[in-house]
């Protein structure tokens, strides 16, 4: 596949890894964020742990779209699930995410017509042929899943299909990165910038972090090179003492990002004043609903939801996890209560979580190791 | 789900302009173009795409200029980092 093989090139790894390591100050210990799940997913799954000196460790961040949904609002959804008429759909992550009342895949056992879709537009298709039922899209993720959507419900508006609706999840990063810096439990070096949420908003939001923060963030494509490359570009900035928002990834993310994308999603959709956010807890100005014009299409609106709040279990560390505070082994039920089959907690769901990516490929790296030694 | 997938355009449907048959992986799929409308994408264009839409096309000469600095990054830049660590060294 076009620059798919290109950037998974072994030896040009081992020759990043090395001018990585020349970089690393002695006695000096860096610590990265990968703000996107995605890249949680690529740096076990490729065992990129392995190629980085002990000195720099990558700590996970909250960009898992599943792992942020709160439990309250799994429970919202089940309960639209269960209303007469419905076909819910999402996308397959969703299905295994626990609420307080059961995941989807519990509800559908129960009855409820839930369905797993590639495509927002899939659901759309389903409303189209399914007239005398009422389809709901659970809409999650960040920018970068938001425009499609828009789109979506734009179409819907267009074909004047009035029996679809979304539940509107989207949650924006910005306000994200800047609980994690204003938190107290963690001290970054630096950001490994998420790349297809910056195809979206661009580079230019970023600024901040830099300029009030004194961090530099690159942002980074989602192959093994990319991610060397861009830990490369944070340590080379640091030892000329800078702090810049970069852009490893041009040749996807534009500098100013997607502006029609921008322009669709401010067209139906409104921020939030708040958004509890699972681990997080609530964070002004950090997530999409429907707006005022598209009010037809809003699920909140059409269905009365619970809106209740529910508390992780008491086992689960996934809020820690999410923060970076712990590494997915250091919960106490990683592996043993908590697996990809029975998921207690949302970060062994999807496979962008950092617990499921660690159980997947990351057992056999570093951490484990030392998980070992320490026993 | 944020990772996406690179595709290659095969054909953009006259009668449906936000529409575009792409090959991903060797099969053929309609993808929505409509996030991309400003960039006038023909046949041979890769594209990204995710849940369904292009989200952004992927720019050859960039990605080409990237790999040409991986490529150069042994010799090149090895001089450079030894003097930069030099001057680090004499601050402190």
């Amino acid at each position: 596949m076009r620059f798919v093989d290109e950037y998974r090139d072994a030896e040009k790894a081992r020759t990043l890894a090395a001018q990585i390591a020349a970089l690393c100050e002695p006695g000096r210990a860096y610590k990265f964020m990968e703000v996107c799940g995605g890249h949680t997913h690529t740096i076990y799954k490729h065992g990129l742990e392995d190629y980085l000196p002990e000195a720099v460790t990558l700590v996970h961040g909250p960009g898992c779209p599943v792992c942020v949904i709160p439990m309250g609002r799994v429970d919202d959804a089940v309960h639209i699930a269960e209303q007469p008429d419905v076909i819910m759909t999402s996308f397959g992550d969703m299905m295994r995410v626990p609420g307080g009342n059961g995941s989807f895949l519990d509800a559908k056992a129960r009855g409820a017509d839930i369905r797993m879709v590639y495509s927002p537009l899939d659901a759309l298709k389903i409303a189209r042929e399914n007239p005398a039922r009422r389809v709901v899209f659970m809409a999650i993720g960040f920018e970068t899943t938001a425009p499609s959507t828009a789109m979506t419900v734009l179409r819907a508006a267009a074909e004047g299909i009035d029996n679809f609706s979304v539940f509107c999840n989207h949650v924006t990063i910005i306000p994200a990165i800047k609980a994690i810096l204003d938190s107290p439990d963690l001290r970054l070096d630096g950001f490994v910038g998420p790349g297809h949420v910056s195809a979206v908003i661009g580079c230019r939001p970023y600024g901040f972090i830099a300029r009030d923060y004194g961090k530099p963030l690159v942002v980074a494509g989602f192959e093994p090179l990319d991610v060397l490359h861009t830990v490369y570009r944070l340590l080379l900035q640091l030892a000329g003492g800078r702090a810049e928002v970069e852009n490893q990834y041009a040749r996807v993310v534009p500098w100013e990002g997607n502006p029609k994308a921008l322009g669709v999603i401010n067209q139906v959709m409104e921020l939030r004043p708040y958004f509890e956010w699972r681990g997080l807890g609530f964070i002004s100005h950090s997530a999409l609903r429907m707006g005022e014009r598209y009010a037809a299409f809003d699920a909140e609106r059409i269905f009365r939801i619970p809106g209740g709040r529910v508390a992780d279990p008491k086992a689960c560390q996934c809020g820690e996890v999410l923060k970076g505070v712990l590494k997915p082994w250091e919960c106490k039920v990683f592996g043993t209560a908590c697996t990809p089959e029975t998921p207690i907690g949302t970060c062994m769901v999807s496979s962008e979580g950092a617990c499921a990516a660690y159980y997947n490929f990351g057992r056999f790296s570093r951490e484990r190791v030392k998980e070992a030694t320490r026993r | 789900m944020c990772l996406g997938i690179p595709g290659e355009i095969v054909e953009i449907l006259s009668d449906r302009p936000d529409l575009a048959m792409v090959d991903v992986s060797g099969v053929q799929r309609a993808i929505n173009i409509g996030l991309l409308e400003e960039e006038s994408l023909a046949p041979g264009d890769w594209i990204l795409i995710h849940v369904g839409f292009a989200l952004s096309k992927i720019d050859e000469v960039e990605a080409r200029a990237a790999l040409d600095f991986l490529e150069s990054i042994g010799e090149a830049y090895e001089d450079e980092i030894a003097a930069l660590r030099e001057s680090m060294i004499e601050q402190g």
